[in-house]
């Protein structure tokens, strides 16, 4: 295939019609990209249904769709946050995840080189993860009916008989803690967009968690909700698990990890950290008693070195988040209304 | 966070909190007017309010530009983008304020008008180079501080010849506003406005400096006291005020000494006033129509003037019937006053502007005050 090749190795050309029909094109497509970067056994089977065993356990099962702009950012890109959505969302059911499959839809005119760079990218997060994808689909929209790629993973899981992590499980008296820095994703994105260009080290905390999450449940299997706060933030997620908990939660602002430059560039767009995503974040609510053993295990991972109990959870009949500030007073902690950032995931 | 951390320290404010209560005079109320909606945020954000005595009360004032904004202008807006086939630009906030029939800027993009969002003229400016082909109007709103950086893109598009840049005008001016609030009749069926003081604008008074509301604080005798947005400057301005008001003084101070000088920025202001000039009236969401309390495009920009460069329909503009919004931005009313508060009336469904912006007086009770309302025992707790 040398003569579609650039000389850096990547695909030359456009994405065009003929990429999504279902012919000749289309096969090439699969071959010298999807085929190439994303090889595994059940893949390599070429059937359109992945055929594996299934493990003892109860199953596991999530999908995610990925619309963010830019597709390329500081930390990562479309095509590692894809992995990376998915496996965490199995990961917060504490489970272990098995396999994943990706369906794209590209736009007409999309550079095939980018789209290589994105397939490479998410072969690695795949690797890195140990999770492979075992079957996808690809579609082609007319220019102008997409925004360059859009990706869907879905993912299966397995979790052990004695697991039982629910959103619904919090109860008052437990202890709410997150795994590091919140915020960093969404600065990082917007460090990027195109109105809002400033310059910045922040790069996305993207990152797949279900390594440090099989720890976490090895040691305490009682762990009441495990929780990604992605879009709308640590407020948004934590409103939900009140909610769904039919319990309060209360926050301590001198306890939230938050990174000076995600501080100080919220600061300057009027943002509140609280409400901007994240993409390798737990929020983990334990029963008291485990706080610390969790805490431990965390630190001990790279994805967890500067986790932090944050708050604690508190019978209210009006099932909110509140929180102390560090200046003295208490404040709610609201769901997030509207969008605060568009297409941040 | 360098420089932000130190003003709103906990030990502080305590400190702070334990002066004011000792000065305080346990006889009487205090009744103090920030005007600003970034005072009215930081109080809530940062539960200013639990740290001061129950007798000094806060009264949100209508310094909340997309609150003031009266709905036939919102409305004009809507029909400059469906009707006209141009690119509105606009500061986000405005996007959800709901105007006639609830028909926001956000509705009328999802019918098809081109409405982005910008963080400033100058993204405005860049759209209109962008796309020749097509009229750009940016939609300006605000007080003093972002007057500036319109009149800046006026005459910047005037020296690059951008020919299809327009400018919305809407901007108005804090210290009329001010002297209206303390001047006005109280209206059938309401008390009339108690006001024993002003933390006067921050941003606004860097722009114009603290003297323009000498005349006001001096006529009305109401002390005013220039505060900064920062919540240890909120406490301090409070104490600044208490003792004006105990000593039975009514002069201008100007606690925010870090950005504000008693004449301002007066290069802005010459920018400001080479390009627009005073409106007779203009009408305010809540005050009504107010002398002399807005700024319009001269003469002789005529051409980057919105107003004269598209045809306007005349309209039957109509608030939502019971929202309070008019009376809360008069400090005649809280927020909890309202029938549709937390009913029909939520940041995701706004009926009036104060339930949109951060700075609404509503939305901010809404998102950080209502805990203290409900009485929880977190908020108790924290109260005590």
């Amino acid at each position: 295939m040398t003569k579609t090749q650039k000389r850096d190795g990547l695909l030359a050309g456009q994405v065009d019609m003929t990429h999504g029909g279902g012919g000749k094109a289309t096969s090439d497509l699969i071959e010298t990209l999807f085929y190439k970067h994303l090889s595994n056994p059940v893949l390599d089977q070429g059937h359109d249904a992945a055929v594996f065993d299934a493990p003892p356990g109860r199953l596991v099962m999530s999908t995610d769709a990925h619309v963010i702009s830019p597709l390329f950012f500081p930390g990562g890109d479309i095509g590692s946050l894809s992995v990376h959505g998915t496996l965490n969302d199995i990961a917060m059911a504490g489970a272990k995840p098995l396999s994943l499959t990706a369906s794209f839809i590209l736009e007409e005119g999309f550079p095939l080189a980018d789209l290589e760079r994105i397939v490479i990218s998410m072969a690695e997060a795949a690797q890195a993860a140990g999770v492979p994808v075992v079957s996808g689909d690809t579609k082609v929209v007319e220019k102008g009916k997409g925004d360059g790629v859009f990706i869907t993973t879905t993912g299966i899981g397995v979790v052990s008989e004695a697991v039982e992590i629910s959103p619904r499980a919090a109860v008052p008296g437990q202890a709410v803690l997150v795994s590091g820095p919140i915020g960093n994703h969404g600065v990082a994105i917007l460090s990027k967009r195109e109105n809002l260009e400033f310059e910045t080290e922040i790069v996305s905390d993207s990152a797949a968690l279900h390594t440090m999450v099989t720890d976490m449940v090895k040691a305490v299997p009682g762990i009441a909700v495990l929780r990604d706060p992605t879009r709308g933030g640590l407020a948004t997620a934590l409103n939900e698990i009140a909610h769904a908990s039919a319990v309060g939660i209360e926050l301590f602002e001198e306890d939230l990890p938050v990174d000076p430059d995600v501080e100080a560039a919220c600061e300057i767009l009027g943002l509140d950290p609280l409400y901007v995503a994240n993409e390798g974040k737990l929020i983990c609510i334990c029963n008291a008693g485990d706080a610390e053993t969790l805490l431990g295990i965390m630190h001990a991972h790279p994805s967890g070195r500067q986790a932090a109990v944050i708050g604690t959870v508190i019978g209210d009949p009006d099932h909110m988040v509140v929180m102390q500030t560090a200046f003295g007073g208490s404040r709610v902690v609201d769901w997030l209304s509207g969008e605060q950032l568009p297409r941040i995931c | 966070m360098k420089y932000i951390r130190e003003f709103r320290d906990g030990k502080l404010a305590r400190k702070l909190g334990k002066a004011i209560a000792q000065e305080a005079d346990p006889g009487r109320r205090y009744n103090l007017m920030e005007f600003c909606g970034g005072h009215t945020h930081a109080i809530f954000r940062y539960g200013v309010q639990n740290l001061v005595p129950d007798n000094v009360e806060y009264v949100h004032g209508p310094g909340c530009p997309v609150c003031v904004l009266p709905v036939r202008r919102l409305d004009d807006a809507v029909e400059l983008a469906l009707r006209h086939d141009v690119i509105l630009t606009t500061y986000g906030d405005m996007m959800r304020v709901p105007g006639t029939k609830q028909k926001s800027l956000i509705k009328a993009k999802a019918e098809g008008a081109d409405i982005r969002m910008v963080y400033s003229t100058q993204d405005a400016l860049k759209i209109a180079r962008e796309t020749p082909d097509r009229e750009v109007i940016f939609f300006a709103i605000g007080f003093e501080t972002t007057t500036p950086p319109t009149a800046v893109a006026i005459l910047q598009a005037e020296a690059e010849g951008l020919a299809n840049f327009s400018v919305f005008c809407n901007h108005v001016l804090t210290p009329p506003a001010i002297a209206h609030i303390v001047n006005a009749p109280a209206k059938p069926g309401e008390e009339a406005v108690r006001i024993d003081g002003f933390l006067g604008p921050s941003h606004v008074s860097s722009v114009i400096g603290w003297a323009p509301y000498e005349p006001a604080a001096h006529i009305f005798k109401k002390p005013v006291v220039i505060a900064g947005f920062e919540p240890l400057d909120v406490m301090q301005s409070t104490l600044m005020l208490i003792r004006q008001i105990n000593d039975g003084r009514h002069e201008v101070e100007n606690q925010y000494t870090r950005v504000v000088t008693r004449t301002g920025n007066q290069k802005a202001q010459a920018l400001v006033g080479k390009v627009l000039e005073l409106r007779e009236t203009f009408e305010w969401r809540g005050l009504g129509s107010v002398p002399k309390s807005a700024l319009k495009i001269r003469d002789a920009f005529a051409e980057f003037d919105a107003e004269k460069r598209f045809s306007l329909t005349p309209k039957q503009s109509r608030e939502v019937k019971s929202c309070e919004c008019p009376a809360i931005l008069r400090g005649v009313k809280k927020p909890t006053d309202c029938k549709l508060f937390g009913t029909v009336c939520t940041p995701d469904n706004p009926m009036g502007a104060c339930m949109v912006s951060s700075e609404g007086a509503c939305a901010a009770y809404w998102s950080f005050g209502r805990k203290r309302s409900a009485g929880s025992a977190a908020a108790q707790g924290a109260a005590a």
